[in-house]
């Protein structure tokens, strides 16, 4: 299964799933499985294997206990996979010390949670700023890069102003901002539409197009069909399986991939 | 691979190390003031008393040293047998034969004569006052000052006239001098021509009554021994003349005389007056102790409460060694505020009270401020290690997910 992904070019990796995905690889994952050691041990993921280029607008959808989060964990190399291989910009999660890591997460992926996450008592742009505080840029870069991240999610007024003071859907925006700050690799979604109303939901989502349009690679991570069916590609995951991988319409399925046998 | 180099982590600058390290400080004021209040109570208390200590002490070395150091006495001791050994007549003349001694006088203690404000005055009333005949300058070799009227001259030092000593004065009521006052000494009167300022380094002479030599021997039966030689020498000769001045003084019972150096005594008496301080620095140790239990468990509780954000700034690519940092800097941060008011609530209270102490001066010795801030910095340290250890320990998916 794996000639493709030991290739020396991922731009060349034949089979890509989506009309437009014809970028480098960004994200691979092999046969990745997840068992959480408690008491009976919990299997979160059971052989995932799929695989998100540059500029790919990706859904990954499943009910609650479907291993959505712990899948998220591992893309988002905050965690370790049990078994198999999670590679993210070609790098094997499982070879990396803890700290390297860290500066991976600093550099190539942006996170954007169901909750925010904002600082309540630093302002917009500062919260933006932060994304790239790991990163290694000073002060004045991050705040120049912070206020161009807000002009692309439509925040440029709102750079002084409290996170306290500003709506669910904006402050869901200002934390997009502070996730393609760095312009990662990826951003992974986590819920991103889940503490908002349903016009706050749907622009975020609009905004991710629009992101994605301008060429960031995102993979939205949610429960709800609803935000699925809007994006080109879908992977399906049930009890730690992916069940489909392909367009929600007419379009490459899940034996598509060059992961699935 | 395409991209087989590991990224590898930045390091934080100096200015957004500050900035992470007043977040909590910023957004909890209230407690964060509140928990650095123990500290700033310790060093403030610790340098408040050695700030007290030191300018008491300040205050009386400086008058020491004003009085002078080169003050030496010599005093009539003891025979082997135990009974008051007399000075020879001519001690003061062989003493002043000394090279480098540049001033000798003398005093003869009168045992046998009382001194009342009358002679109405019971008997056994002596107020513990003494009645010595004194060469005519001594106030200057001990230190001390007319207060009021004059000393014993040429002139009067012949008749039946006495100088008072500051607790002499005192204990016998009289205030000022008019023409015509008089006391009742040894059986007659004496009349007072002069009252002198303390003298520090010599209190036996404030509780005496000071009578000339001639007149102590024509009306009250003094054989004229000295019984006590008050002696100033060069300062840098100050222990070379210690050192002959028991021979000099009674070559021929040298075992018989006692030397002192009255400022030595006065010294060594500020250095005890510090050493009971002990006391108190160990109160200030334990309430920096306190302080230090409070710094650490209010870091506990904040690494517990801000889960999120240490997950958040794991997620935003922060290391294990970042977060550490960021919850050690923050309680150094604390800790150095408290100290920081500390040190300057106890300088302001050492010079408050100092302030208002006649002859204390305001110190406040580098060891009490450096020690207090150092103090801090360390209690900050020791407090915050085991919180930042167990922030930098959390992983970022419990952090972030299990809220």
């Amino acid at each position: 299964m794996s000639a493709p992904l030991t290739g020396p070019l991922p731009g060349l990796v034949p089979g890509t799933t989506t009309a437009d995905g014809a970028g480098p690889l960004v994200l691979q994952l092999e046969e990745v499985t997840k068992t959480y050691p408690v008491e009976p041990p919990v299997e979160a993921l059971r052989g995932v294997s799929f695989s998100i280029h540059q500029g790919e607008l990706v859904a990954i959808v499943g009910p609650s206990g479907s291993g959505k989060t712990t899948l998220l964990h591992l893309m988002g190399a905050l965690d370790r996979p049990s078994s198999g291989r999670v590679l993210v910009t070609g790098l094997d999660v499982a070879m990396l010390a803890d700290r390297e890591l860290s500066a991976l997460r600093a550099t190539r992926i942006g996170f954007v949670f169901q909750q925010f996450f904002l600082a309540e008592h630093q302002s917009v742009l500062d919260n933006v700023a932060d994304g790239l505080l790991y990163a290694g840029a000073s002060l004045l870069e991050r705040r120049q890069a912070a206020s161009r991240a807000l002009l692309r999610v439509g925040l440029a007024d709102k750079l002084g102003s409290l996170p306290t003071k500003l709506s669910g859907g904006q402050r869901q925006r200002v934390a997009i901002a502070r996730a393609i700050v760095g312009r990662p690799a990826i951003v992974l979604a986590d819920e991103p539409t889940g503490n908002l109303d349903s016009a706050a939901g749907a622009s975020v989502l609009e905004l991710f197009a629009e992101l994605n349009a301008q060429g960031s690679t995102i993979a939205v991570i949610t429960h709800d069909m609803g935000v699925a069916a809007r994006t080109k590609r879908v992977v399906q995951l049930l009890d730690g399986r992916v069940v489909s991988d392909g367009s929600p319409g007419p379009g490459p399925t899940a034996t598509g991939s060059p992961f699935h046998e | 691979m395409s991209n087989p180099t590991p990224p590898v982590p930045a390091r934080l600058r100096l200015r957004d190390l500050a900035r992470l390290s007043s977040v909590g400080i910023r957004t909890r004021k209230l407690r964060a003031g509140l928990s650095a209040l123990g500290i700033a109570i310790g060093v403030a208390a610790i340098v408040a008393v050695l700030g007290l200590s030191a300018s008491s002490q300040a205050g009386l070395l400086a008058e020491i040293n004003e009085l002078g150091t080169n003050l030496l006495t010599v005093t009539n001791g003891q025979t082997l047998f135990g009974q008051t050994a007399e000075l020879p007549i001519d001690s003061p003349g062989m003493i002043g034969r000394i090279g480098p001694v540049t001033d000798v006088q003398y005093v003869g203690a009168l045992s046998s004569a009382s001194v009342y404000k009358s002679p109405f005055v019971p008997s056994v009333d002596t107020n513990a006052l003494s009645v010595d005949a004194a060469s005519l300058g001594l106030p200057g070799a001990v230190g001390t000052t007319v207060a009021q009227g004059a000393y014993l001259n040429a002139a009067n030092q012949n008749e039946p006239v006495a100088v008072l000593g500051a607790a002499a004065a005192q204990r016998l009521g009289i205030d000022y001098i008019y023409s015509g006052q008089r006391i009742w000494l040894g059986g007659m009167w004496f009349y007072v021509v002069g009252i002198l300022n303390a003298a520090v380094l010599t209190p036996e002479i404030d509780s005496a009554v000071l009578v000339g030599f001639p007149a102590a021997e024509t009306y009250l039966g003094f054989d004229g021994h000295p019984s006590e030689i008050y002696l100033r020498c060069e300062t840098s000769q100050v222990n070379a003349v210690y050192s002959v001045l028991a021979n000099a003084a009674n070559p021929e019972a040298p075992n018989e005389v006692d030397v002192a150096q009255p400022s030595e005594a006065l010294t060594a008496e500020a250095d005890a007056k510090a050493a009971l301080n002990t006391l108190f620095l160990g109160l200030g140790a334990v309430s920096l102790l306190v302080g230090a239990v409070g710094v650490a468990n209010i870091m506990i509780i904040s690494v517990l409460e801000r889960r999120s954000e240490i997950g958040l700034r794991r997620a935003l690519g922060a290391t294990k060694g970042h977060i550490r940092l960021q919850f050690m800097s923050e309680a150094v941060l604390l800790s150095l505020l408290g100290g920081a008011v500390g040190v300057a609530v106890g300088a302001l209270a050492t010079a408050i009270y100092a302030s208002t102490q006649p002859g204390w001066l305001v110190v406040v010795p580098p060891l009490a401020w450096a020690g207090g801030f150092g103090a801090a910095l360390l209690i900050g340290a020791v407090a915050g290690l085991m919180p930042a250890l167990r922030a930098a320990r959390m992983s970022p998916t419990e952090a972030l997910w299990s809220i």
